[in-house]
């Protein structure tokens, strides 16, 4: 050490390189002095300019249908509902007629109503590890603030249907996955005339 | 009338002393010099173990990213050792080197966070701090690129990761890695010669080898005080024997000691990462009985036993102890948490010192009180 006071002057070249670096004009002086200078400016201003998030990027669940809202995925199983952690998911059904049978809907049992209570979900993607039916997925939506405690924040089935277009817009590699992973369960169509042995 | 000789109580809190949760101090003092000095902990009890054993084994993952919530990979990976050892489950090798990857880049991450905050409580406002968010936030949207999330990962599972990391992750991984000693240097240069800082924390809040052991204090501090003791050496759990890191350590076990020791932690975690990123091997991220049991965590029913299992968390050690009755559930289930041991050394630090330093005493445990209180 030189002298006292050395150590703060040091830092505070590296304090002014920085306020250089946060500039145009800065960054041509810097490289003109041939120092290495990076684009020193790293936030935005928010709601003008959107961060962009990686695809991954996860809030809250919704539910996925193929084709027509009636045609869901969910055939109410209610397996999210037991292992939600913060038990966020409410589950009526699955749908019954008069007779107490279950009803169907493209072959597939349906809840009657679905309800995820957002200001409890952790968004902790267990529901989507465990639903055997790729029926549930997170979505990447987050600006969602309200002034009211239950109202909005209680999303029912008709706002956490989202069709699969929706998935594939927004995740496309996961929901590519999802989508070759049902066309292998699907059962294949039986040939109509059956081939002959030889 | 004279008041010297007269004690004056002081409640510091309880809001953010140092800006790492709801805590309050008790202190008293004599002038200005503290004299004795309580901890009040319990503001932020969420009641994590009682939920625990709640829920299955999987569905705790989400809550122990909630305990310390700047390394939320280091306490998910805690709970998969513990998992593992209480079931009998191997990771697959790619997932370990993953885990490994990931538990160093939150030392990065929260090494970082802490020094910056240390600066920000000795007053040096903002300058530091947003320099080390801004190297932070780096890491975190790689986390987020991951995981999903930048903070509540929830990405680790027993027997590997959730998911593979997406295509590219590891080169970028690899530039950011690359490129953290060149902010360390400037981090350095901005902080380490520092007369202001030397004079401010050389010295203060000297924790002694023999009060380090017998308060049973891990992580950093420990090694600030001078004693050899790091669990990724003395355990050697996970992979961590195949790569080549030094423990550093200090001498004197001041505050200054304790924000270096961080900087050189930082440096070895750059070399295990580098080593890491180079030898990942390709192959399933997660082992087939992870990938069942996160599928279906109520299949998963350990015999009756107990286990405990412990990692070096970027604070101290981790300890996960669980014990089964057979169920889904867990019987018991205890953290033990390195921010609530190291934080009983408090008051043995503060006496005698000023109530200026106290808070920087503070800021050098590193505590973050959703640890602490649980």
């Amino acid at each position: 050490m030189a002298f006292i006071g050395a150590g703060v002057l040091r830092g505070m070249g590296v304090t002014f390189r920085t306020f250089l670096e946060t500039y145009p004009w800065g960054r041509v002086l810097l490289r003109g002095l041939r120092q290495p200078a990076v684009e020193g400016l790293v936030t935005i201003e928010y709601p003008d300019v959107k961060q962009k998030h990686a695809e991954r990027f996860r809030y809250f669940p919704f539910l996925v249908y193929d084709g027509t809202p009636d045609n869901l995925r969910c055939v109410s199983c209610k397996i999210c509902e037991q292992e939600c952690p913060p038990q966020c998911i409410y589950i009526t059904g699955p749908a019954k007629d008069e007779q107490g049978r279950p009803q169907k809907a493209n072959g597939r049992t349906f809840p009657v109503e679905f309800k995820i209570d957002v200001s409890i979900c952790m968004s902790c993607r267990i529901c989507v590890d465990v639903c055997p039916f790729d029926a549930i997925e997170m979505d990447n939506q987050y600006e969602l603030s309200s002034s009211e405690r239950f109202g909005s924040l209680i999303l029912n089935k008709q706002e956490l249907l989202k069709p699969n277009e929706y998935f594939q817009r927004i995740k496309p590699t996961e929901a590519s996955e999802v989508d070759a992973r049902l066309a292998a369960k699907r059962p294949k169509p039986q040939p109509v005339f059956p081939p002959k042995a030889p | 009338m004279s008041t010297a000789g007269e004690l004056l109580e002081v409640s510091l809190g309880p809001q953010h002393p140092s800006t790492h949760g709801v805590f309050r101090m008790n202190a008293v003092l004599d002038g200005e010099t503290i004299v004795k000095l309580k901890p009040v902990m319990g503001y932020l009890h969420r009641n994590h173990e009682q939920i625990g054993e709640g829920i299955t084994y999987i569905g705790s993952f989400p809550f122990t990213d909630r305990l310390d919530y700047f390394s939320a990979m280091s306490n998910n990976f805690g709970l998969a050792i513990a998992i593992e050892k209480l079931g009998g489950i191997t990771a697959s090798e790619r997932g370990e080197y993953l885990r490994i990857i990931m538990a160093e880049l939150t030392r990065l991450v929260n090494h970082t966070a802490v020094t910056g905050f240390l600066l920000n409580d000795m007053g040096a406002f903002g300058t530091p701090l947003l320099y080390a968010f801004r190297e932070r936030e780096k890491i975190l949207d790689l986390f987020e690129a991951a995981s999903g999330s930048r903070m509540m990962c929830n990405y680790v599972r027993p027997g590997g990761v959730r998911q593979d990391v997406p295509e590219d992750w590891l080169k970028q991984a690899k530039e950011i890695v690359d490129h953290y000693p060149h902010f360390l240097d400037e981090f350095e240069k901005l902080l380490t010669e520092n007369e202001i800082i030397r004079q401010r924390a050389q010295n203060v809040g000297v924790l002694s080898k023999e009060l380090a052991v017998n308060a049973s204090i891990t992580g950093p501090m420990l090694r600030a005080s001078g004693v050899d003791y790091d669990i990724r050496k003395v355990d050697g759990y996970s992979l961590y024997p195949r790569f080549s890191f030094r423990v550093p350590l200090g001498s004197v076990g001041d505050v200054y000691d304790r924000y270096y020791i961080r900087i050189l932690e930082m440096r070895q975690s750059v070399k295990i990462l580098q080593q890491a990123l180079k030898d990942i091997p390709e192959g399933p991220a997660i082992s087939p009985k992870g990938a069942a049991m996160g599928k279906a965590p109520r299949t998963f029913r350990p015999a009756k036993n107990e286990a405990y299992g412990r990692i070096e968390a970027p604070k101290g050690e981790l300890g996960f102890y669980l014990v089964s009755d057979g169920s889904p559930q867990p019987y018991r289930y205890h953290v033990r948490a390195p921010s609530f041991v190291n934080l009983t050394v408090l008051e043995d630090l503060c006496i005698g010192h000023k109530v200026a330093d106290a808070i920087i005493i503070l800021g050098s445990i590193d505590i973050v009180l959703g640890e602490v209180d649980r």
